[in-house]
């Protein structure tokens, strides 16, 4: 037996840690760091546990899988966990600057539990444990949307929070029929004892129709983008960094493990649902005039991207769906960062006023410019990579017109990135009054989008991490 | 056998009329009222096929998923009430705006 179970540390210590913020609300900022960091050292305990050892099961209280809870950790697992832990330590740095002292007392322990409900979804191996997790997931989400107050969050966060419900509800039915079906919860066990029947596909039906619901797929977006551009800007990193990935996960473990035979026409309609999200999500990122707007219907084309690998299935394409959600999660944090700190900037984020940003916030317009790079798919970014893989496994399946999509969908994003870009060097008509940004704003967004860019640079790295416990099957896809 | 059937069956119907009154009504209350009646029918599904097992005990592990269903029903529900004043104080309706551009 081992000295310190990581799996549990990672549930356990931000739970403790939004305790004690909603607790202690003078030291809110102290213990809320000290927890970030806590975190950020267990995953990578975690992570050197793993490349010593491989993937891991722990059975929290000793009971084992039929009776009790396990918490399981691969390759996909830990990459995950080390995006969100990434991820998180940049929005808690960035939210240092952002909040006033009374809006951080209300911050803080909100997100430190939905990190602690992310991490606990990562490292669930059953599925009633991901419908727990992806609950306590929601709750926290649609509270932090509220957190800005306006009319505008407080209309999207309830809007949020009825489609929340009703996803997870969906997934229930699905999980109660697959319990009754095949007498466990347990994705191990029902791998080996799921066999296609009709209260298969009915249950598999309801889970996909709620977790897609939860992913924004098109045309199940509608809530996205006023959940996501009227909150606050670390809140809207997080919510499209991390909060959609949740869902995505789960499906993508679902699919792998328990419905690998059944679902050859379902992950075509996945692929042609995928496909026309990065087509409209581009076109109306492209009309918005508004940056936040801009960028939430952005996340809606880039989720779309991670759906082309359903009807491909091969172990490339998810490899490089996942890629593409890694670098998605950096660069798009560190977009909406740039964008709160241009909004913080002007007072306001219409595009056609942005009014020469670029001289009077270099760092942050670089950091722009960089998540950017990756978001089009330009190289050396992550988004490359990510873009490149799946390409390579459409062509080798000769399913020729994903390429053109993900061509398209290049493009699309290529216009709306430098539709920003040109009105950041223009000068606008009138002159406003401007206020300060500070330096933990503008450097924790270069930071994530340089991480974005990073991942392109040491894509052998992530791609080794990927085989840990062989998530995506047997099979070496190069 | 069949009594059991007869409950997982209500439960489907419970669910299908909230998704419906879900989406046809307009007020919030009616909304959160709706996703509740699903979420019933739902615990009514786990419970009937948790008496389908052969002995006369019925399997315990659906009544616990049902009871950490319910408690996750109640706290959904609450901060969805919480939120329904909120935004009837923020906008004079309980009713979902389309957004309003500045």
């Amino acid at each position: 037996m081992r000295q310190i179970p990581w799996e549990v540390m990672l549930i356990l210590l931000p739970l403790a840690g939004a305790m004690a913020c909603f607790l202690l609300p003078r030291r809110t900022l102290l213990l809320g760091l000290i927890t970030a960091l806590g975190v950020v050292v267990c995953v990578a305990g975690l992570g050197w546990l793993m490349l010593e050892q491989g993937a891991q099961r722990y059975a929290v209280g000793g009971w084992g899988a039929p009776l009790g809870i396990d918490l399981y950790a691969d390759g996909l697992s830990l990459l995950m966990l080390m995006m969100t832990a990434l991820v998180g330590l940049g929005v808690s740095v960035y939210s240092i600057g952002y909040f006033e002292r009374r809006q951080a007392a209300l911050f803080w322990p909100l997100w430190l539990l939905l990190w602690s409900a992310l991490n606990a979804l990562f490292l669930s191996a059953d599925i009633f444990n991901l419908y727990v997790t992806l609950e306590l997931l929601g709750l926290a989400a649609v509270a932090l949307v509220a957190l800005a107050g306006s009319a505008n969050a407080l209309t999207a966060a309830m809007r949020y929070l009825l489609v929340n419900m009703l996803a997870s509800l969906c997934y229930l039915l699905g999980v109660a029929l697959l319990y009754h079906n095949f007498g466990s919860v347990d994705i191990a066990i029902l791998a080996q004892r799921v066999e296609p029947s009709p209260a298969v596909w009915a249950a598999m039906g309801l889970m996909s129709a709620g977790l897609l619901l939860k992913s924004a797929l098109f045309p199940l977006h509608f809530w996205l983008p006023p959940a996501h551009s009227s909150a606050p800007a670390p809140v809207s990193a997080l919510l499209s960094a991390l909060v959609v990935k949740a869902s995505f996960y789960i499906l993508l473990r679902l699919w792998l493990e328990i419905f690998p035979p059944a679902g050859a026409a379902l992950g075509q309609l996945f692929g042609v649902l995928g496909a026309a999200a990065v087509l409209w999500g581009g076109i109306q990122a492209l009309r918005q005039t508004r940056l936040k707007l801009l960028i939430a219907y952005s996340t809606v084309a880039q989720l779309g991207y991670l759906f082309l690998a359903f009807p491909l299935g091969s172990t490339l394409a998810w490899k490089g769906s996942l890629y593409l959600l890694l670098s998605h999660a950096l660069a798009k944090a560190a977009m909406f960062m740039a964008a709160g700190n241009i909004l913080h900037f002007c007072g306001h984020d219409r595009i056609t006023d942005l009014d020469r940003v670029a001289q009077r916030l270099p760092v942050t317009m670089t950091a722009f410019a960089l998540a950017g790079v990756s978001i089009v798919g330009l190289p050396p970014s992550g988004g490359f990579i990510g873009k490149w893989m799946l390409l390579e496994a459409a062509l080798r399946d000769g399913q020729w017109w994903w390429v053109v999509t993900l061509i398209l969908g290049g493009l699309l994003a290529a216009a709306y990135i430098f539709k920003v870009i040109g009105y950041a060097f223009t000068q606008a008509g009138m002159l406003r009054q401007t206020s300060k940004v500070p330096m933990t704003m503008e450097w924790a967004a270069l930071a994530l989008a340089l991480a974005a860019l990073l991942l392109g640079l040491v894509a052998l790295w992530p791609l080794s991490l990927m085989e840990i416990g062989l998530p995506f099957g047997g099979e070496s896809g190069g | 056998m069949s009594t059991v059937l007869l409950y997982a069956l209500t439960g489907t119907g419970l669910f299908t009329l909230g998704l419906y009154a879900l989406i046809v009504h307009a007020h919030l209350l009616r909304k959160i009222l709706a996703i509740n009646v699903m979420g019933s029918g739902v615990f009514l599904v786990l419970v009937a096929l948790g008496g389908r097992t052969s002995g006369a005990v019925p399997d315990p592990v659906p009544h616990a998923m049902v009871i950490t269903g319910i408690v996750v029903a109640v706290s959904a529900t609450a901060l969805a009430l919480a939120l329904l004043l909120r935004v009837q104080a923020a906008t004079g309706r309980a009713e979902l705006t389309e957004e309003s551009r500045e």
